[in-house]
């Protein structure tokens, strides 16, 4: 079994995020989105639609889903990929919970092996 | 050829549902056989005694349940004497002869009495309610429960609330319970019996309806006879034999009914307990007919609409020389018009050595179903709860099909039974033609998809008015529409049923319906009840959904803020960048030295880089930062400036000219009106935005004759517009009417955006929806009918007080703060 290699930070927890609602994590001048789904999983996605640039974060969270609000894109909350006919990726990063804590991984450097 | 052979005549006693439907059948195969003259001891045209439960509790008008208006009387050259009672029959002469009843307004008839020569007679007296002989069984104030007379007398009493005893807990009695209670009074339902309408329903189904009833707060005493019924010259308490006294200010009795058969037998016909027919449906005289709920046949008589359609086929066949066409006495499926409560029975549930029975019982949801077999047939069907698959064990029982094949999972219906596949339209196209798909009008699938074929129908509406599928209680939609797809495929217009999105097949209007109907008061309620495809919906279904319920439940429901779009959850417009634009309110575009002040101190405060003026005279920041919109909103809230609303699907601005207060050509105090229109319809939330003007001549500087409510001041008052475009359409407004006075200027205005507010589409603006339902039956509601106007005015006002809250203040003083500040912040100077 391999060690997690992750750097996990920790930036909140569950209760801080409304169901089927999001926060942004400022980490310089990224801006990173974490969606709490229905039934509490927690996603972190870049807080760029691959369209225009607008905030996920602002948008209506659906299943594991989330619409922009800008021009209604519909994003993958678990890969940031455009679903239907649009196409484009927003970046996703590595997030966990544990006891209701949020950790998440800003690295981007654990991709594979 | 010389002359052409002269009609017969055909005289019918009595205008109800079965000599209606016999006469729509004959004069669709021998429209030019007779004359028809029908006397009808009500004062009125026929109408569907089926509907009056929804008329009782509301969900209905008396005009919606009409089923011939006074149009195709005259159309079809019929007679109809309304309001007058046949005494007599003479048979030897062939005449009958007719009293005029006075009517309620005291107009004397000209003559007392006609007497009218008849070929062929039809005695279509129906049936009435049986009064039991108690004590003060007579008292002012003890209804019957059986035409749309009684329906108004129940109206009138509820209005003053007070306590109603229903005796009877059969059909009618409770759906007489459950409407008086829907209009507000304190209704106990007494029964004889242990179980609630147990000729329908087994001993456990009868608890669950109980227990149903009695959440819906209506009191159920079962065993309960009544010994009498007690007051001074008006009803006041009822006493029962166990010495129970219930306090009383209206009893309706619902025990039964008899056949009226009095007048066929002073006519020496032959009369048991109704008038006795044989499968022609002709008495012991050929030339007399009898049909309806005066008839026995086959030693039965007939209190549910199905069988008396048949025999109306029958009769009309017969009359139009078809022999061949004759009445057998079928099964008929019951149910229940409660909204929320649906239960189904069909057939013979007795227990019995020879018959064995398949039981489902899923307590948590309420469900129960059981069927009873007998030498591996159904013979008997009883559901409650989840009722989908009655017609399918109906129809399997009506075919006498041979079950045991299937009988493992027969119970789960026709879904997990084989044969009929999961997939609704595969479902219906399988079911055979003889199938019934509307119990209310007797409609099978065979005479649907015929009736599509050979008259070329296109839409539900279509085959409602062809077949009557449908159009009664309304249950069987959604089949009577997978027929129509499965039929003509593409050709179908979708539109008729155009889903709110993917997670459901419900259109807007369905949706709508239910919300009500089931009252449904919760997104995850709704998506529940209406079995949602997708597990939390989607971002065009949460939006539409959270604006329903919040215009249905008024101070009830509570606003789901992340079913709304980011403008509405955060009271500020989202800008490409991500910032956002700031519109205080200004009533009627006034502003004052103050407030500009004060906006040009917080543009400088807090670095805005750009302000403008809008369309619709406000004045818009942009560039906000999110984080500031609090403190932004504080600092205008100081100065008494609240949110302008620029973002919000309801009540955005009113525009007006200077009016009478400076122009030289203003007739009317335009500013004004344009703000108190302002101040009484802000905060209230609508399908799409509203925007209106008002300008003081028709000058029209305010531009009033394109916005969504537009009123022009002349000399003689206020000329009222609406349904005006200025954006993706453009489109002048409608002139919806003239008042004399502001006040009933603000009146219309508010009831049109009431009626609004309950009937559009979410997303769907002012000149949509007029185009939809039609000019005409806006105005109708909003102008004419004052009744009606002040109602919606009244519901107007009600749902403004829960929502005239300046929802700027509401996040100053702390609401929804995470929306308004990062979860956490890594600051990066230090690592890089």
């Amino acid at each position: 079994m391999k060690a997690d290699t992750h750097d996990w930070k920790l930036v909140g927890t569950l209760d801080e995020i409304p169901k089927q609602g999001a926060r942004r994590v400022h980490h310089g001048d990224r801006t990173i989105a974490l969606f709490r789904t229905q039934d509490d999983q927690i996603f972190a996605l870049e807080d760029k639609c691959p369209h225009k640039n607008g905030q996920l974060s602002q948008g209506i969270v659906h299943g594991n889903c989330v619409t922009c609000p800008l021009h209604n894109w519909v994003i993958s909350l678990e890969t940031g990929t455009a679903q239907g006919t649009n196409e484009g990726r927003t970046q996703a990063y590595p997030v966990q919970v544990r006891d209701r804590k949020i950790y998440l991984d800003f690295t981007l450097n654990q991709v594979t092996c | 050829m010389g002359k052409k052979a002269k009609k017969k005549r055909l005289v019918i006693i009595g205008n109800g549902m079965a000599p209606g439907r016999a006469l729509e059948r004959l004069f669709e195969t021998a429209p030019d056989a007779y004359e028809v003259t029908i006397f009808n001891a009500e004062p009125r045209v026929n109408y569907d005694r089926i509907m009056l439960s929804p008329v009782l509790s509301g969900e209905k008008s008396f005009e919606e349940i009409v089923i011939h208006g006074d149009g195709w009387y005259v159309q079809h050259g019929v007679i109809l004497y309304k309001g007058a009672k046949v005494t007599s029959i003479d048979r030897a002469a062939k005449t009958i002869t007719a009293e005029f009843i006075p009517s309620s307004s005291g107009h004397a008839p000209l003559e007392p009495s006609v007497s009218v020569p008849y070929d062929r007679l039809i005695i279509a007296t129906g049936s009435s309610p049986i009064i039991i002989p108690v004590p003060g069984h007579d008292l002012a104030g003890v209804l019957s429960y059986r035409d749309v007379d009684d329906v108004n007398a129940m109206l009138l009493a509820a209005k003053s609330g007070g306590n109603a005893v229903v005796i009877g807990g059969g059909l009618l009695g409770l759906e007489a319970a459950a409407g008086l209670k829907e209009q507000g009074m304190d209704v106990t339902v007494l029964h004889l019996m242990p179980t609630l309408m147990e000729r329908q329903l087994d001993p456990v189904a009868g608890h669950l309806l109980e227990r149903a009833i009695k959440a819906r707060g209506v009191n159920v005493l079962t065993q309960a006879n009544t010994r009498a019924i007690l007051g001074d010259g008006k009803v006041e308490r009822v006493e029962l034999d166990d010495g129970t006294i219930l306090p009383a200010d209206l009893v309706v009795m619902a025990v039964g009914i008899r056949p009226n058969a009095q007048l066929a037998k002073d006519a020496n016909l032959d009369v048991n307990r109704g008038v006795l027919v044989d499968a022609a449906m002709r008495t012991s005289d050929p030339n007399i007919f009898a049909l309806g709920e005066c008839v026995e046949a086959d030693g039965e008589v007939f209190g549910l609409v199905a069988p008396l359609y048949e025999m109306a086929e029958v009769v009309a066949a017969q009359l139009a020389g078809d022999a061949g066409v004759t009445f057998q006495p079928k099964a008929t499926a019951t149910k229940l018009k409660v909204t929320g409560i649906n239960l189904y029975s069909a057939g013979d549930f007795a227990e019995g050595d020879d018959r064995e029975e398949i039981v489902l019982r899923d307590a948590a949801r309420g469900n129960y179903r059981r069927l009873v077999l007998k030498d591996n047939r159904i013979i008997g069907v009883v559901m409650y709860g989840d009722t989908g698959d009655g017609p399918w064990f109906f129809d399997q029982m009506k075919r006498t099909a041979d079950v045991s094949e299937m009988r493992e999972t027969l119970i789960f219906g026709p879904s997990l039974t084989g044969g009929i596949p999961l997939d609704p339209a595969a479902a219906v196209a399988a079911l055979p033609d003889d199938a019934e798909v509307c119990g209310c009008n007797g409609v099978c699938k065979g005479k649907i998809s015929g009736a599509i074929a050979g008259l070329g129908l296109k839409t539900l509406d279509d085959v409602r008015a062809h077949t009557k599928a449908s159009a009664s209680c309304g249950s069987c939609t959604g089949l009577v529409e997978q027929i129509l797809m499965a039929q003509l495929g593409d050709a179908y217009s979708p539109s008729a049923v155009q889903p709110m999105c993917g997670c459901t097949g419900h259109g807007h209007d369905d949706v709508r319906r239910l919300i009500v109907a089931q009252k449904l008061k919760s997104i995850p309620d709704v998506m529940q009840a209406l079995m949602w495809k997708s597990s939390g919906g989607c971002a065009t279904c949460r939006p539409a959904l959270n604006y329903y319920l919040l215009s249905t439940w008024p101070g009830e429901y509570a606003d789901d803020a992340q079913s709304r779009f980011i403008n509405e959850r955060v009271h500020a417009n989202i800008q490409k960048d991500g910032t956002y634009s700031v519109v205080p309110r200004m009533w009627g575009g006034m502003t004052s030295a103050r407030e500009l002040r004060a906006i040009a101190d917080i543009v400088d405060k807090f670095d805005i880089p750009s302000v403008k003026c809008t369309g619709g005279q406000r004045i818009d920041m942009l560039g906000v930062r999110k984080e500031d919109l609090p403190a932004i909103w504080a600092d205008l809230n100081a100065t008494g400036l609240v949110s302008g609303a620029a973002y919000a699907k309801g009540l955005r601005t009113v525009k007006t000219c200077v009016g009478s207060d400076w122009c030289r050509f203003g007739t009317q105090d335009s500013t004004g009106l344009g703000i108190k229109l302002e101040k009484f319809l802000w905060g209230s939330w609508t399908p799409a935005k509203v925007k209106l003007a008002v300008s003081g001549c028709p000058r029209n500087c305010s531009e009033a004759t394109c916005k969504d409510i537009g009123v022009i001041c002349v000399e003689s008052g206020y000329d009222i517009h609406f349904a005006g475009a200025a954006g993706l359409d453009i489109k002048g407004t409608e002139l919806l009417g003239h008042v004399a006075s502001e006040e009933e200027a603000i009146e219309i205005i508010a009831a049109l955006t009431q009626l609004y507010r309950v009937q559009g589409r979410y997303l769907e603006r002012i000149y949509k929806w007029a185009k939809r339902v039609g000019i005409d039956a806006i105005h109708a509601q909003v102008v004419e009918d004052k009744e009606r106007r002040k109602a919606l005015h009244d519901d107007f006002i009600h749902s403004q007080s829960f929502s005239q809250a300046d929802p700027w203040a509401e996040r100053v003083a702390g609401k929804d703060a995470h929306e308004f500040t990062p979860i956490s912040v890594f600051n990066m100077v230090a690592a890089e």
